[in-house]
C-alpha cells in the first residue's frame, strides 16, 4: 500500500500549466518534502492532493482514487495546513480545533463525546491545554501555528499536509513546529507530505525531497542526492555552498556574489 | 460572565425576550395590569374565559399583542438574517440587505403605491410586491455572482448584490419620480413601520419565519467551519457553495417576509448579532439562537419607544432603532475593546 500516489497529475490555472505531469509515490509513515523555487507548483501539488482544485491524471490516496472519493471522505483521509491558514479572531482555540472533526459529523451533526476527547488529546498533544478558552486572536504567530496543526491532529486523518509550516516563525519556532510534526508522525503513524523553503531544515527532517521546477518534477531522493549545489543554482539560480556538517546533516548556505 | 457558555447566556436572553414582550402588551394609553393580561393571553390561547372587560381584551388582543408578536418575529428573524449574511459572507459590515432585498422590495412596494394607489388592492398587494421584489434581487445577485466566478468566491457575491441593488434603486427612483404624489407613502415605508391589522401580517410572518430560523440554526456548526475560509473548509469536507446557497436562501427568504410586513427596518441586523460577538463571544453555534432571542426583544423595545415618545403620533421605528441602537453599539464596542486591551 502507498499513502500516496501522483501518477501522470497536471493542473492549469488561468490557462498556465502550473503542474506539469507530476509523478511520485509516498509510503506509509514517511515525511516528503516538496522543494523548489516559487511558482514552482509546490502549493498547487498538495491544493491538488487535498482535492481543492481540479487536476489532470491519476490520484490515489491509501490506494483508492481521490477522484471519485467523496469530499468528505476525502478530508477523513487527508488534512491540510495551508501556509496563511485564515484565522477566525472571536472564537476560542478549543471551538477552534473542534472544527477539525467536521469530517466525521454528519451534515446537521453535532460533536459527541469521542469527538470533544479528540479536541482534548489534539489540544494536549500540541501543549495548548491552558490555551483552550483564550481567544484565537490573542495568539502569538507560533502558537496559532500549534493550534491550526491541533486541528489538523484533531481531524484524524493518517496524511497529513503542511504548506510552509515553519514560514513567519523564528528559528527557534521553526525548529519546535517541526519536531512536534516529527513527533506526531511517530505517535500517530501519520505521513507527512509539507513544501519547505529552507533546504536545510528540509533535509533534516524529511525522508526524501522532490525538488519541483517549472511544474516538473527535476530531481528526487535523499537529501545527500537533492541538495547538491549544481542542482540548487540550476533551479534556483542561487550561488550556495553545500556544507556536510556532521550531525546537522547537509547545510545550504547562500553565497553572496562578487558586485 | 464566560463567553461562549450558553447556560448562561440563553437563560439571560430568554429573560430580556420576556421582559420585552411584557413591556410591549403593557406600554399604552389603556392601562391594562401584568397579571391579567399574563392572564388573558393565556386564556386567549387555551381557548378560557379572559379576565378583562370586553374592550380591554380587544386591545390586548386585537392590538398590542399581535403588534408585539410581529415585533418579536420581525426583529429575530432580521438579527439572524444578518449574523448568517455576515457568516457566508465571512464580512462583518454585511446585513440582510446585502444581497439587494432591500432595494428589491423598495422596488416592489413603489410599484404598487403608484400604479395601485389607495386602494383596497393596495393593502395585500404591497406585502406580496415587496416579497417578490427582495427574493427577485436576491435571485439576480446570486446568479450575477456566480456567473462572475466560484474562484472570486463571496466577494463577487457581495458586488454582484451591490450592482442589482444599485440598478433597482435606479429604478425605484424613476418610478417615484414619475408619480411625486406618492413620495410620502414610499417614504414612510422605506422608514419601517409595524402597523397591524389584527393577526393578518403575523400569519403572513410565521411561516417563513420558523422555516428560515429552523435552517439556519440547522447550519450554525458549519457556519463557524466556513469562518476559517472556503478553501480550509472544503479541506475538512464542507460543500462550501451548498451550505453558502441553503443560508442564504433561508435568510433572504425571512428577510423578504419581514419587510414585506414591516418595511425596510434598519440596523437589527448588524447591531443585535454584533453586540452578542462582544458579549459572548463569535461562535455561531450560539451567536445564532441568540440573535433570534435578542433581536426579538430589541425589536419589540424599540416598537415601545416609537410609540410613545411623540404619542399619540408614531415614529418610524427605522429611526428609533438607529437612534437608539448606534449609540448602544458604541459604548459596548468600547467597553469590550478597552477592556480587551
Amino acid at each position: 500500500m502507498t499513502a500516496l500516489a501522483l501518477d501522470g497529475v497536471s493542473v492549469s490555472l488561468g490557462g498556465a500549466r502550473v503542474l506539469d505531469g507530476l509523478t511520485y509515490a509516498v509510503e506509509p509513515g514517511e515525511w516528503v518534502a516538496l522543494i523548489g523555487p516559487n511558482g514552482a507548483g509546490k502549493t498547487t501539488a498538495l491544493r491538488a492532493v487535498a482535492g481543492l482544485i481540479p487536476y489532470d491524471g491519476r490520484l490515489r490516496v491509501f490506494d483508492r482514487d481521490a477522484g471519485v472519493t467523496a469530499r468528505r471522505e476525502l478530508a477523513r483521509q487527508v488534512a491540510l495546513v495551508p501556509q496563511v491558514p485564515l484565522i477566525p479572531g472571536d472564537i476560542t482555540v478549543r471551538e477552534y480545533v473542534l472544527l477539525g472533526r467536521t469530517p466525521h459529523l454528519g451534515y446537521f451533526g453535532s460533536e459527541g463525546r469521542a469527538d470533544h476527547r479528540a479536541a482534548d488529546a489534539a489540544l494536549e498533544q500540541l501543549d495548548l491545554v491552558p490555551f483552550a478558552r483564550r481567544r484565537l486572536d490573542t495568539l502569538s504567530g507560533g502558537e496559532r501555528q500549534r493550534a491550526t496543526l491541533a486541528r489538523a491532529l484533531a481531524q484524524d486523518a493518517p496524511l497529513l499536509l503542511l504548506d510552509e509550516p515553519t514560514a513567519a516563525l523564528d528559528m527557534g519556532r521553526q525548529q519546535q513546529v517541526l519536531e512536534i510534526v516529527d513527533r506526531l508522525r511517530m505517535n500517530h503513524g501519520l505521513t507527512v507530505v509539507s513544501t519547505m523553503h529552507d533546504l536545510t531544515l528540509a533535509g533534516q527532517y524529511a525522508d526524501r525531497l522532490l525538488l519541483l521546477d517549472g511544474g516538473r518534477l527535476v530531481a528526487s531522493g535523499s537529501a545527500d542526492e537533492v541538495l547538491t549545489r549544481a542542482l540548487i543554482t540550476e533551479h534556483y539560480g542561487a550561488e550556495v555552498e553545500v556544507v556536510d556538517a556532521p550531525g546537522s546533516g547537509f547545510v545550504v548556505v547562500p553565497v553572496r556574489r562578487p558586485q | 460572565m464566560r463567553r461562549g457558555d450558553a447556560r448562561v447566556w440563553l437563560p439571560l436572553a430568554f429573560l430580556f425576550l420576556a421582559t420585552a414582550l411584557l413591556t410591549g402588551v403593557l406600554v399604552g394609553p389603556v392601562h391594562l395590569g401584568a397579571v391579567n393580561v399574563v392572564r388573558a393571553t393565556f386564556a386567549h390561547v387555551f381557548g378560557l374565559h379572559s379576565p378583562l372587560t370586553g374592550a380591554d381584551d380587544a386591545i390586548l388582543w386585537e392590538l398590542r399583542l399581535p403588534r408585539v408578536i410581529l415585533a418579536a418575529l420581525v426583529g429575530g428573524t432580521l438579527a439572524a438574517a444578518g449574523a448568517s449574511y455576515q457568516g457566508v459572507f465571512r464580512n462583518p459590515l454585511a446585513d440582510p440587505y446585502l444581497l439587494g432585498a432591500a432595494a428589491g422590495a423598495g422596488l416592489g412596494a413603489t410599484i404598487v403605491v403608484a400604479y395601485a394607489p389607495g386602494s383596497r388592492l393596495n393593502g395585500d398587494l404591497l406585502p406580496i410586491a415587496a416579497f417578490v421584489g427582495a427574493a427577485l434581487a436576491v435571485v439576480l445577485a446570486y446568479a450575477l455572482g456566480r456567473s462572475a466566478g466560484s474562484v472570486a468566491g463571496p466577494a463577487a457575491l457581495v458586488l454582484a448584490g451591490v450592482t442589482i441593488a444599485s440598478f433597482l434603486t435606479a429604478l425605484q427612483t424613476f418610478v417615484q419620480q414619475e408619480h411625486v404624489d406618492t413620495v410620502q407613502e414610499v417614504y414612510s415605508w422605506l422608514l419601517g413601520r409595524l402597523a397591524t391589522t389584527g393577526w393578518r401580517e403575523v400569519a403572513i410572518v410565521v411561516p417563513y419565519a420558523v422555516v428560515a430560523w429552523t435552517i439556519i440554526l440547522m447550519h450554525r456548526r458549519l457556519l463557524d467551519v466556513l469562518a476559517v475560509g472556503d478553501e480550509e473548509a472544503a479541506s475538512l469536507g464542507v460543500n462550501v457553495a451548498r451550505v453558502r446557497l441553503l443560508v442564504v436562501i433561508a435568510a433572504t427568504i425571512a428577510t423578504a417576509a419581514a419587510v414585506a410586513v414591516a418595511g425596510l427596518i434598519a440596523f437589527v441586523g448588524i447591531i443585535v448579532p454584533h453586540t452578542i460577538r462582544l458579549l459572548a463571544g463569535g461562535s455561531y453555534r450560539l451567536l445564532l439562537p441568540l440573535s433570534v432571542i435578542v433581536g426579538a426583544g430589541f425589536l419589540v423595545y424599540a416598537d415601545v419607544i416609537a410609540r410613545t415618545v411623540l404619542s399619540p403620533q408614531e415614529l418610524p421605528i427605522g429611526v428609533v432603532t438607529a437612534f437608539f441602537g448606534a449609540p448602544f453599539f458604541a459604548v459596548v464596542l468600547l467597553r469590550t475593546t478597552r477592556r480587551a486591551a
